[in-house]
């Protein structure tokens, strides 16, 4: 099993979504945060001062697969996030030690 | 299909009425034109004291709902201020902009109206000084003003003979100074706004409307030393012959030199001059601020064509409402050509503080220049105000919302401007007070009133703010500036369900 974590950017999350069902993904969770890569934050003007946008806002997804479908969920998340300009974000694959559904107590692949 | 039916009976009903209505009407018709024949020969009678009353009344409700207008300019600062300020700090601005007008009520019924308006010297008004308690038989006119109603005789006998003038009763005459005053109050509050402590400021604002500006208002509104026609020797012959319609100087340039000197005294907020830069610090609601100026906007045509006081054949406050309007347009305009040409972006606070300059800077010479000069004094108004937020960040006296850019500055420029465009048709026939001057000589005048008002109002507040300053303290702790004033001072937030990521 795996772990996947995804920051992409917040209005490609519709996209994303979708293209995550359409192979079969039938729950995620999603956060709204902030953060800066390559993309860096960028200036604003208030009333004649400068003040800089550090932190831009992101949506990080989070989901988890099992071995054969995390293959299928990656390449879906990409194709839905992409712009092709900075910023895009990036995909997170991490290993999933078990999973535990607590309404029926199932354990592992089941529980996913 | 019963549905259908319905209509149609409703209409079947409709048309059954109308027909009942149409064989009874010429049978009505008939009797009331019996009725009157034989009245109709005899000469109308002229009731004058109907008349009179019908006269006061249209008067009094045209005062009063302008007074309700300015009123109403309290939830305009209120969304401005607290839109242009932190969330953190929103609870704060808007129950110091809540408290303010209860606060000059009764500061002005105390004691502000006797001092503004009583009987007195060049100095201060001594009589009917307490609770507006003097003796006043309004509505009737002083001697002078026989024409405001022409279908009354009775002559005006009382202490507030400076506001005999207008055709009104007593109360009403209060209730729109009344609101006058509380405006001035509330522009201090957004200059010191999100690092005053709320005590200081609520007794500060008591103080201002009971003491700083009715005196003020005496000179120029209450028969004083300012507004009086100079006398052949003396101190009161270099000053006089001052005017300001509806108060660039009485309201806003003494707001606006009472929130200087509580800036000076406060210092700037917390991070907004940082190594010899200033930091910008945005405003948590645009859509607040925006629909707080157009209150305004609206307000302002209570404050400026209701400062008639009277509603007349209604030709004064059209014009004195399209000047009014006029300003703010060009201002609006200009700030916004002057703020794309600076910041290369027509930045939307100083399109904002734009309408408000033309606006303040309108209010003195409404009554006595033409349309086409209130475009001007507009025009340069919105340029004026732009540059004088800069100027004040130069000098790293921090206000938050330009209170002293819009008021103070465009205030001053506006009393000027009544001067410089002065126009003799319209002071006589809109205004009602000529002086006689020239332009250039009325400009001179204006500027010695601007300074006189300046040098005690300024020092006088200076005073009060270094008196509280000394005895309770004006400024929250760093530990609470920076966690916001909303819970600090209240105790509570204005969007405890929203998450603020960054304070």
């Amino acid at each position: 099993m795996k772990l996947v974590i995804a920051i992409i950017k917040p209005f490609k999350l519709d996209e994303v979504k979708e293209a995550l069902s359409q192979v079969g993904i039938e729950g995620m969770t999603v956060t709204e945060v902030k953060g800066f890569g390559r993309q860096k934050g960028h200036t604003e003007i208030y009333r004649g001062s400068e003040y800089t946008v550090d932190f831009l806002p992101k949506v990080k997804i989070e989901l988890a697969v099992s071995d054969e479908q995390v293959g299928k969920v990656v390449e879906a998340i990409a194709k839905g996030a992409k712009t092709g300009k900075i910023g895009d974000g990036k995909i997170f694959v991490l290993p999933l030690e078990d999973v535990l559904r607590i309404r029926t107590d199932e354990r592992g692949d089941s529980a996913i | 299909m019963k549905l259908r039916f319905r209509p149609v009976a409703g209409l079947v009903k409709i048309a059954g009425l109308l027909a009942v209505f149409a064989i009874i009407l010429p049978f009505l018709g008939q009797e009331a034109v019996a009725a009157t024949v034989p009245a109709a020969p005899a000469a109308p009678v002229i009731d004058a004291a109907a008349l009179s009353s019908m006269r006061t009344g249209i008067d009094t409700v045209w005062v009063l709902v302008a007074a309700m207008l300015v009123f109403w300019m309290n939830a305009g600062f209120a969304l401005v201020e607290s839109g242009l300020c932190r969330s953190k700090n929103c609870v704060n601005i808007l129950t110091k902009n809540f408290i303010v007008f209860a606060a000059s009520t009764i500061s002005f019924w105390v004691i502000g109206w006797g001092v503004m308006f009583g009987d007195g010297n060049a100095w201060l008004g001594t009589s009917g000084t307490f609770f507006v308690s003097g003796a006043d038989n309004s509505p009737a006119l002083g001697e002078a003003y026989a024409a405001m109603n022409p279908f009354s005789t009775a002559k005006y006998a009382g202490v507030y003979s400076a506001i005999n003038w207008t055709p009104v009763p007593l109360w009403a005459k209060f209730f729109f100074q009344l609101v006058f005053a509380g405006t001035a109050a509330t522009i201090v509050s957004g200059a010191v706004a999100e690092r005053i402590k709320f005590g200081a400021f609520l007794i500060f604002s008591f103080v201002l409307v009971a003491l700083v500006y009715p005196v003020s208002g005496h000179w120029i509104w209450g028969g004083g030393i300012l507004g009086m026609t100079p006398t052949e020797t003396g101190i009161t012959s270099f000053f006089g012959n001052f005017r300001d319609f509806a108060g660039s100087t009485v309201v806003h340039s003494v707001g606006g030199w009472a929130a200087l000197a509580g800036v000076i005294v406060l210092g700037p907020r917390l991070g907004k001059y940082k190594d010899g830069k200033v930091k910008a610090i945005p405003g948590h609601n645009m859509t607040s601020a925006a629909l707080g100026v157009l209150i305004l906007w609206l307000g302002w045509f209570g404050f400026n064509p209701g400062s008639t006081m009277a509603a007349m054949d209604g030709s004064a406050i059209s014009h004195i409402l399209v000047a009014t309007n006029m300003a703010a347009a060009t201002a609006s305009l200009s700030a916004l050509v002057t703020a794309w040409l600076i910041l290369k972006k027509p930045d939307a606070s100083m399109v904002l503080n734009g309408c408000l300059a033309g606006l303040v800077a309108i209010t003195a010479p409404c009554a006595f220049v033409t349309i086409t000069s209130s475009a001007i004094i507009g025009l340069i108004s919105g340029v004026l105000v732009v540059l004088a937020v800069f100027f004040f960040d130069k000098l790293k006296l921090d206000d938050p919302v330009g209170a002293l850019a819009v008021h103070l500055c465009n205030g001053v420029f506006g009393t000027l401007a009544l001067g410089r465009f002065y126009n003799t048709e319209i002071a006589k026939n809109v205004a009602a007070l000529d002086t006689g001057l020239t332009p250039t000589a009325q400009t001179i005048q204006q500027f010695k009133g601007i300074v006189l008002v300046g040098a005690v109002v300024f020092p006088l507040s200076l005073l009060v703010w270094y008196i509280l300053k000394a005895t309770m303290g004006i400024r929250v702790s760093a530990e609470e500036e920076t966690e916001g004033l909303d819970v600090g001072e209240h105790g509570n937030e204005a969007y405890p369900d929203f998450s603020i990521v960054h304070k």
